[in-house]
């Protein structure tokens, strides 16, 4: 089980960089750091199946946290809790502080009215599996639209941040392409741009390469890694171990709903104690070892 | 038999303004249908069941009763709740609300036709609901609904004949109208088929040449 997935000192030097970073922040007595995503006893219930037992997790400013676990395992749910697209109905999330989607009365909680909860999530970018681009608009206008009828800016504004941000992802070329026109990777992209120019304290990844082809997800990939190392903070489901073990800052393994392990992606992937991690990254392995007879290439992950 | 042109050339005048009363009850009606439609079609989409069901209720009723029925009701019964109509308000009001259930499942279809994950970036965005319904689904649903949209007008464009019923002077009432003073009717209702059609093939060619023009975005060509 021992150093399979990453070799030891294979970080890169610009990870190696900001891990130092956080470690710098993390010496730091907690106040100092405002933390800016708070879960506690998260519970989630899909009539009687319990798909999140009791979550807890902090998340600090310019951190990355991959979530990984096998399918089923309440990852995506717990991401998505996050922007409350799915009401969680134990526990409390906060973001910099602020209750999210529900409100506390005499008669217990409610869910909030739907400028609070905006208010609250104003501060989070999402990024899907699926891309949801907006089909009828071009990249431009899927950029500009939150910044036009959310935050009213002018059409001139919205379209020079939305340049700027179609060039952040590299796509200024393909500004006014449909996504229909667009590949995977790049539809997916211009998504992340969308995301970026609401200008999100968090961003939120829910699987954001698993509907590209392969030789599509080393582009999104870059896209996040440049963020990162900008000082984004991040939450990434994510099947990618490569990008899990070079980007994230602290990993989590999830397994039916419940938080397996967690710690940095050293103690994961090259340390895994618990049983149920050590399958899954056999199974992972497994998967990926194609060339198990040849020579084993550096793993570039 | 034989057509004779001047039944129809000495009437022109009547003809002519039947024509524009049935051009004008049917348009009213169908604005008046969208936009009651269009509520309709919101409030089951976006609403409680305290909403739904009364909906529900309202939707079945128009749709499983005669349009016929419902004209004289609404002109002949509405004095009885207090609504006194002209003809011609009374039938584009009938007209309207039997068009709306209609128009309400079409949109109904056509909302349910966005993807989810859409409305749900468009809700992580911050984008309000009435924003997302008017700048994200209304435009894509256009797309899918707009075959049934224009197949719903022209069966309006129709029924607009019924109208004659409560005398409102549209074409059906005034063709058949000349049909009986003068015996003609091979010539009258041959002018009525005539000018129905062209009322429709008028609706379905202007249909064809929106569905060509608001599906640009789906190809992957590029402009």
């Amino acid at each position: 089980m021992n150093s399979l997935l990453i070799p030891s000192g294979a970080v890169s030097a610009s990870t190696r960089e900001k891990q130092g970073e956080s470690m710098k922040i993390s010496a730091t007595a907690p106040g100092e750091q405002p933390t800016i995503l708070t879960l506690s006893k998260v519970g989630k219930s899909f009539g009687p199946l319990r798909v999140l037992k009791g979550i807890d997790l902090e998340v600090q400013r310019s951190e990355v946290v991959c979530l990984i676990g096998p399918s089923g395992s309440g990852k995506s749910t717990l991401l998505r809790s996050m922007a409350f697209l799915e009401e969680y109905d134990e526990g409390e999330i906060r973001i910099e502080g602020q209750l999210l989607g529900w409100q506390n009365t005499d008669k217990g909680r409610r869910r909030a009215p739907q400028s609070q909860i905006n208010q609250v999530r104003r501060n989070i970018g999402m990024v899907f599996q699926q891309f949801n681009l907006w089909p009828h608009m071009t990249a431009i206008g899927n950029v500009c639209e939150a910044l036009r009828r959310v935050r009213r800016l002018s059409a001139d504004e919205a379209n020079k941040r939305g340049m700027a941000m179609l060039e952040k992802v590299g796509l200024a070329h393909k500004a006014n392409a449909y996504p229909a026109q667009l590949s995977g990777g790049q539809q997916q992209r211009v998504a992340i741009a969308r995301a970026l120019a609401m200008e999100p304290h968090i961003m939120l990844f829910d699987e954001p390469t698993s509907a590209l082809d392969p030789e599509l997800v080393g582009e999104v990939l870059q896209v996040m890694k440049t963020l990162a190392k900008e000082g984004m903070t991040m939450v990434v489901v994510t099947h990618e171990m490569g990008f899990a073990a070079q980007v994230a800052d602290s990993v989590i393994f999830l397994d039916q709903g419940e938080v397996v392990a967690r710690g940095t992606p050293q103690q994961i992937f090259h340390n895994a104690e618990q049983p149920r991690l050590q399958q899954f990254l056999q199974n992972y392995l497994d998967r990926n070892a194609f060339w198990q007879d040849s020579k084993p290439p550096t793993p570039n992950l | 038999m034989i057509f004779d042109p001047k039944i129809v050339t000495d009437h022109l005048g009547d003809i002519g303004s039947g024509f524009l009363v049935t051009l004008g009850t049917w348009s009213s009606g169908v604005v008046l249908g969208i936009a009651l439609g269009m509520l309709i079609a919101v409030a089951q989409v976006f609403g409680n069941n305290f909403v739904r069901a009364p909906l529900r209720v309202f939707i079945e009723l128009i749709r499983s009763t005669p349009f016929l029925v419902q004209l004289f009701l609404v002109y002949y019964g509405g004095p009885a709740f207090g609504l006194s109509l002209d003809p011609i308000p009374a039938g584009i009001l009938g007209l309207g609300v039997y068009g709306s259930v209609y128009f309400a499942e079409i949109f109904r279809l056509g909302f349910e036709s966005v993807a989810r994950g859409q409305l749900e970036a468009a809700d992580c965005l911050g984008i309000s609901r009435l924003q997302c319904i008017w700048r994200i689904q209304v435009p894509q649903m256009l797309v899918i609904i707009l075959p049934a949209l224009i197949n719903m007008i022209t069966v309006l464009c129709k029924e607009t004949a019924v109208l004659s019923i409560i005398t409102i002077p549209e074409l059906t009432m005034v063709l058949t109208g000349i049909g009986s003073e003068t015996f003609a009717f091979v010539e009258t209702l041959l002018m009525l088929c005539i000018g129905y059609l062209i009322l429709v093939e008028l609706c379905s060619r202007l249909g064809m040449l929106l569905e060509s023009r608001v599906g640009r975005f789906m190809s992957r060509q590029p402009r």
